[in-house]
Parts: structure tokens; C-alpha cells; sequence
């Protein structure tokens, strides 16, 4: 790889010890995927996915710790995922211990650590930073340095900006140095699709069970998407983005998907079109049939598969603004219709602090509230992630939650009908 | 016994039982129960992995086509290295992806006296040939000896 007489210069620590390791970490990465030069972080902010003060993370910690020490600090400002943990999601006595005590023990501590090394601010903690009331959203073309599976696959494919699918710590690397290696999801070349998914289904499919069909396919390839147009249209309003945030998510989590291209709707595809399919590309047809035989595939991980839930979380990842307004309008009419006033299941939306913040000043979080939902800032991932959570029936509209915890996959509608008019 | 040759991302050379992955590794969904209740075996958590689930992690050669999921993964890869916990080499059937390459550069860069050798690019028929339980000798130079 190509390196300047001053890039040079620092790997040969011209800058520090701790400098010389920050960059010869970014080199090895970059030879290793056969890069050809460093690139400059061109976004205003970064995003980190390292948001937990979890225990098993204290070589993390450590790392950190020597990075604040020698100095190295962020070059940009950045965001990072949810917390882990808030009182206002239900938990028992015992649950709060070990989330408080064990668990995220040094959760204050760490959080510490991410001011020094250059936190926005106290609020910006979220995997959905790229969400208007966040103020992290990154402009076509711009080099970024991010982690974060769901917000990389967004960041590139709907905002077509260019990072690759970094990986925690690798992270803030790349913006201490300032730079990160150019490779993959960097170039023309590594955009291109690899895959053709021609989408035959009858009605507007599941974000999250289509993005977890192609997911499981592709694995970390790039496909180009196309029979959407009926249900997406051409632009890419409020309700398209939501759709393709969850839908990137699924893809992410239950593959290794960075980019995708939808046609006529994302940037790069309304650009160049079917330009950016490459020779060889491989064929996925999705019909109804064969979303209902992924999601039949998935494991049922509750001891007693007939349970009733104990706990619903929708907001994996975080829910927009108009998510919000939308289901907080649904679940009122599944109420009336059933003559319930409060949903029959505890139930947690998760969203970004920033647009909770904002959702309160609507006439809407009143009437959410009415309903019994339970407005939430957590990681319902961290917070599932324990012994006594993970033995809790608990049902999710998230295919990254199902992926990474016990917690039982249902559709949207599936979900509404369950939580507004009862039955397991 | 059967050789294969790939190439060397972090180098190094072990002999352990294999473990087999057909499916893509999910990193985080595997390691992170037994990274944090303390389980130095390193069971497999990860219920969409067949191949894996229940199997001890730690110590053994992990063959794999490449990691996918969380971009916690290179970071949970470190952690496993700093605890000791990690398998004894992994091994890639496809070019190694951006996660797993990151995990194993940040180990051997920033922690002492780690080693897992990560050998990629082995082919389809390495996979195919490979099971659960044989003894595979990582050498230098990405040679890769399964019997």
C-alpha cells in the first residue's frame, strides 16, 4: 500500500508509540483486503458500536484507556449505540441487580472514557444516528469510519456514503488517524452487485423477513434488488427510509450486508441503474413462498414454545419519528376494535434519545402512553442479553434481535394483533 | 490426510481438532454468552448455527467460510484473545471478511504474547472435506494439513 513520506513517518513513530500501533492496525487492514492508499475520514462525525460498560469488555477498556493516555484522540466528534440499560423498561428485583451490579458495573466508567475520546454529547447514544433529530447523517461520498452493522448498511446504501463494515475499535482507528484504508465498500469496483434479487411476492413484503432472506443468501455480497417499485415508488420519503432502515438491518445481522442497491429508489441505483450489476452476477428469486420458508426456519428458542409473552420490544433497530406516530395510531385502533384500553402484553418501543425528545412534544406520546407502551431509549440486544432475560418469553418485530438473543420473531401485524387483542 | 494452502493473516503454526462452520460465523452471537458468564470453554451460543451450537470454541480449529453479523465481531474476537478463549487458528474457506481480519489484526497488534494463527482463502473443497473432530496442523506459509 501506498503511504505518504508523513504517514510514513508516524508508522515509524514519529508520533508516539501508541500512534505507530493506531496506524500500523489501519495498514495491516488495508493490506489485507489489498488496498492501495489511505483515504481521508471526509464525514463530520463518526459512529461508534461500543455504547456497554460490560465486564467481558475490559480489554477493551484497557485499550481505550491507553489510547486517552498517549493522547490519541478522536480527530471527529461521534455517536455511539444505545445504552444498555433504563429504568423505565421493566425488570425485576433481581434482573436490575445484575444489569447494575454485574453485568454493566462499569457502564459510568466507560462513558467517562467516550467523553475523553470525543462523545457528541450526553444524548448520542443510538444505533439509528443517521435519524434527522440525531444530527449524524453523513452526505453522499463521504468517507466514513463507522461501526455498527445496521448504520453502516444505511450509510451506504441509502444516504451513499462509503465505509466499509468496520468493525468496533477499528472504528475510532480510523478517526484518530484520520484516515482509513481504501478498499471494498470504498470503490466504484466494490459497490458494484454481485447478486440480482428479483422480488415476486403478491404483497409489500417484511422489511425485516425480506432483508433476512437476502441476508442469509448474500451473505457480505452486494445485491441489487429489484420488483419493489410498486410498494417503495421512486422516492425516498419517511416511509421508505424506515422501511429500509429495518429491512438493511435484517440483512446485516443475519448476513454480512454493507450495501445494497434498490432500483429506482436508492442513490447510486437511480443513478447508474443496472450499470452497477457486475458481469456474473448470481440470480435469487423471492417469492411469498419462500419468505414463509425462511422464517419457518427460524429456531424457537423459548423453553415452552406455547407461552405467553412476558415482553414484546419493537425498535431493533431504534424507531423513526414516523414510526412512532404510525404504530402509536395502529395499536389505538387494535385497542378500540378489541374494546381493550391498555396492550395485553408489556411492551417496550425503542427509539434514538433525539427523537424521543422530539415524539414528546407531540399530542402523540400522550396517547401512546394510554395505551400502556412503554417509550425507551435501551438496546433491547444488551438488555436480553442474560440469563434471567434470556429464559423470558419474549417477542420481537426484529429479525437482529431474534439473530443475537432468545427473543421469538413475529411481523408487524402479527405482533399488533398479539399485543392489542390477546392470544399467544 | 489432505493439504491445503491459503493465505496467511496472522501467522503462526498449531495443531487442534476442528470444528466446522458451513454457515457463515456469526462472532458475536457464538461468543458472547461465554465471554460473559465466564464459560472458559467458549461454548457456541449461536442457536442459527447447527454445525456449532453447543460446541466448545476455545482451543480448537475453528474452519469456517467467514464471520458475518455485529460489528462487534473483531472487537468480541479481541476479547476472546485477551481472555484466552480464543480458537486455536481460524480458517478461512473464502477470502477473510472485514470483521474477523479486524480481529485478528487488533490481537496481534495490541495484545502480548497472543497467538492464533488465521489462514484465508483455502477453497470451497477445504470445507467440503473437512469435519467436526479431525486434526488440523497449521504450518508457515499458509499450508494447512487436515487428517
Amino acid at each position: 500500500m501506498y503511504l505518504t513520506p508523513e504517514q510514513q513517518a508516524i508508522l515509524n513513530g514519529s508520533q508516539g508509540e501508541t500512534m505507530a500501533k493506531v496506524w500500523k492496525t489501519l495498514v495491516m487492514y488495508g493490506e489485507a483486503f489489498g488496498a492501495d492508499k489511505m483515504v481521508p475520514v471526509t464525514s463530520t462525525y463518526n459512529h461508534l458500536v461500543t455504547s456497554f460498560g460490560l465486564k467481558m469488555m475490559k480489554p477493551v477498556f484497557d485499550l481505550m484507556q491507553q489510547l486517552i493516555d498517549a493522547g490519541a484522540v478522536s480527530q471527529q466528534q461521534f455517536s455511539v449505540d444505545p445504552r444498555p440499560v433504563d429504568k423505565n423498561v421493566p425488570a425485576n428485583f433481581l434482573q436490575n441487580f445484575i444489569f447494575k451490579k454485574i453485568m454493566y458495573a462499569t457502564q459510568e466508567q466507560y462513558e467517562g472514557q467516550l467523553k475523553q475520546l470525543g462523545l457528541m454529547d450526553k444524548d448520542a447514544f443510538t444505533c439509528a444516528c443517521y435519524l434527522d433529530q440525531m444530527g449524524n447523517k453523513p452526505q453522499k461520498g463521504e468517507v466514513l469510519s463507522w461501526a455498527e452493522s445496521s448504520a453502516v448498511v444505511y450509510a451506504n446504501s441509502v444516504l451513499g456514503a462509503r465505509c466499509n463494515r468496520n468493525s468496533g475499535i477499528m472504528d475510532i482507528m480510523g478517526s484518530i488517524a484520520g484516515f482509513v484504508p481504501n478498499f471494498g465498500l470504498l470503490t466504484d469496483e466494490g459497490r458494484k452487485a454481485t447478486w440480482v434479487v428479483k422480488v415476486q411476492c403478491k404483497q409489500k413484503p417484511e422489511a425485516q423477513l425480506l432483508g433476512s432472506a437476502i441476508g442469509m443468501k448474500v451473505m457480505e455480497d452486494v445485491p441489487y434488488v429489484m420488483g419493489m417499485e410498486s410498494w417503495l415508488g421512486t422516492e425516498l420519503n419517511d416511509e421508505n427510509c424506515a422501511y429500509l432502515k429495518d429491512f438493511g438491518a435484517a440483512t446485516a445481522s443475519n448476513g454480512a450486508v454493507g450495501l445494497y442497491h434498490i432500483a429506482n429508489l436508492t442513490p447510486e441505483a437511480k443513478e447508474l441503474g443496472e450499470l452497477l450489476i457486475a458481469q456474473g452476477a448470481q440470480e435469487y428469486i423471492i417469492d411469498d413462498a419462500e419468505l414463509e420458508r425462511v422464517k419457518k426456519n427460524y429456531p424457537v428458542m423459548w423453553k415452552n414454545p406455547d407461552a405467553k409473552p412476558k415482553l414484546c420490544f419493537v425498535g431493533c433497530p431504534h424507531m423513526s419519528l414516523q414510526q412512532l406516530i404510525d404504530w402509536t395510531v395502529a395499536v389505538e385502533k387494535g385497542l378500540k376494535e378489541s374494546g381493550n384500553k391498555k396492550v395485553l402484553i408489556p411492551t417496550v418501543f425503542t427509539t434514538a434519545p433525539g427523537v424521543k425528545k422530539e415524539f414528546e412534544k407531540t399530542e402523540y406520546a400522550e396517547r401512546l402512553e394510554k395505551t400502556g407502551i412503554i417509550l425507551s431509549y435501551i438496546c433491547p440486544l444488551m438488555y436480553m442479553n442474560n440469563p434471567l432475560c434470556k429464559s423470558m418469553p419474549v417477542m420481537t418485530s426484529s429479525n437482529k434481535l431474534r439473530t443475537y438473543t432468545t427473543a421469538r420473531y413475529y411481523t408487524e401485524a402479527e405482533i399488533l394483533t398479539k399485543i392489542t387483542k390477546g392470544g399467544n | 490426510m489432505k493439504e491445503f494452502k491459503g493465505r496467511v493473516i496472522a501467522p503462526g503454526t498449531v495443531t487442534a481438532e476442528a470444528v466446522v462452520s458451513h454457515s457463515g460465523f456469526n462472532t458475536l452471537a457464538s461468543f458472547q454468552g461465554a465471554l460473559q458468564f465466564g464459560d472458559k470453554k467458549a461454548t457456541c451460543g449461536d442457536q442459527n448455527n447447527a454445525d456449532l451450537h453447543g460446541k466448545a470454541l476455545a482451543g480448537k480449529a475453528l474452519c469456517l467460510p467467514q464471520t458475518i453479523g455485529s460489528t462487534t465481531g473483531g472487537l468480541v474476537i479481541y476479547c476472546a484473545c485477551a481472555m484466552e478463549r480464543q480458537p486455536a487458528c481460524m480458517l478461512f474457506s473464502k477470502p477473510i471478511d472485514s470483521l474477523a481480519a479486524a480481529g485478528s489484526i487488533l490481537a496481534s497488534v495490541w495484545l502480548d504474547g497472543i497467538s492464533m494463527p488465521v489462514v484465508d482463502s483455502l477453497g470451497d473443497e477445504f470445507l467440503d472435506y473437512v469435519q467436526h473432530g479431525m486434526t488440523i496442523t497449521v504450518k508457515d506459509g499458509g499450508v494447512v494439513c487436515v487428517e
